[in-house]
């Protein structure tokens, strides 16, 4: 594990907190949804309609993403709750938020001093395909991508250090 | 072990469901269970009624979890009553915290059933 102090300040170290977010993310959906996520082939078309934001504040500001289509945020919801998927509704958008909330809780828990001098905003999600994210970061974005239960999933952290 | 009455205080609909089936799974028997999205709300549920067990997240609007457990103390209905924060602050300084503003127990988001229950039955039987 890098301290904090080891790794901000440049692209090149913040390079190494890929694997972080990919244990991460992985993390959370294996024990609360019960499935592992898949490496994403080339060849997957993405068609993202809904995204998920949890906002970091402290020793690193920025915003952290998942983004998907809203199929597989419903079937993220039922595999949560543990019931048949149902329609897309404030359930789904509520889980949605949650599974972002716990991928960046989880991630900055394992990046050593990140824990204790960042905080974490409530989650936002928006739905549809039609708009920018425009967040205020000085860095390239860190981004993982998965295949959920068949469909492609995105998690980016944009960072200003 | 006796039935207990639960108050699960979480800002999701979604992380208060995922916890009620948490406690179920670890075979405690649930008579009855209190949900609030905050710290406000909760301190208002514990003015009508009487529980055993509290679950808590931290971040939370209007109040949050660490907030909620230092006014416990002052609510006369509420003293003694074991309090088990849930949620994705997992930094020291959080858990100890949380300890001594009075919580009873921590875990950890993303969690398992088995973890729920590894915390929680140790003060349902003390």
């Amino acid at each position: 594990m890098k301290s904090i102090n080891e790794v901000i300040g440049t692209s090149k170290v913040h390079q190494d907190w890929v694997p972080l977010l990919e244990v991460a993310a992985r993390e959370v959906f294996e024990l609360m949804l019960g499935c592992k996520l898949a490496p994403l082939p080339d060849s997957v078309e993405e068609n993202f309609d809904i995204t998920s934001m949890v906002g970091l504040a402290g020793q690193v500001c920025g915003m952290l993403s998942v983004r998907c289509a809203q199929k597989a945020a419903v079937v993220m919801a039922s595999k949560m709750l543990g019931t048949a998927p149902g329609a897309f509704g404030p359930e789904v958008q509520d889980a949605f938020g949650e599974i972002a909330n716990m991928i960046a809780g989880n991630f900055k828990n394992k990046v050593s001093g990140l824990g204790d001098g960042c905080l974490l905003s409530v989650p936002t999600v928006i739905t549809g395909n039609d708009y920018s994210v425009h967040a205020l970061a000085d860095t390239a974005g860190l981004e993982v991508r998965f295949l959920f239960e068949g469909m492609p999933l995105a998690i980016i952290l944009e960072l200003h250090s | 072990m006796k039935s207990i009455r639960a108050l699960i205080v979480d800002d999701s609909s979604v992380m208060r469901k995922i916890v009620e089936r948490s406690l179920r799974q670890a075979g405690i028997d649930i008579t009855q269970v209190f949900e609030a999205g905050n710290g406000a709300e909760a301190l208002g549920v514990l003015q009508e009624n009487g529980v055993d067990l509290i679950l808590c997240d931290i971040n939370m609007p209007v109040m949050d979890g660490l907030e909620f457990v230092k006014q416990l103390s002052g609510v006369e209905k509420a003293r003694g009553i074991p309090v088990v924060m849930i949620t994705t602050e997992g930094s020291e300084t959080h858990v100890v915290q949380a300890l001594s503003s009075g919580a009873r127990a921590y875990i950890r988001k993303p969690f398992t059933p088995d973890q729920v229950k590894e915390r929680v039955i140790p003060i349902l039987a003390g």
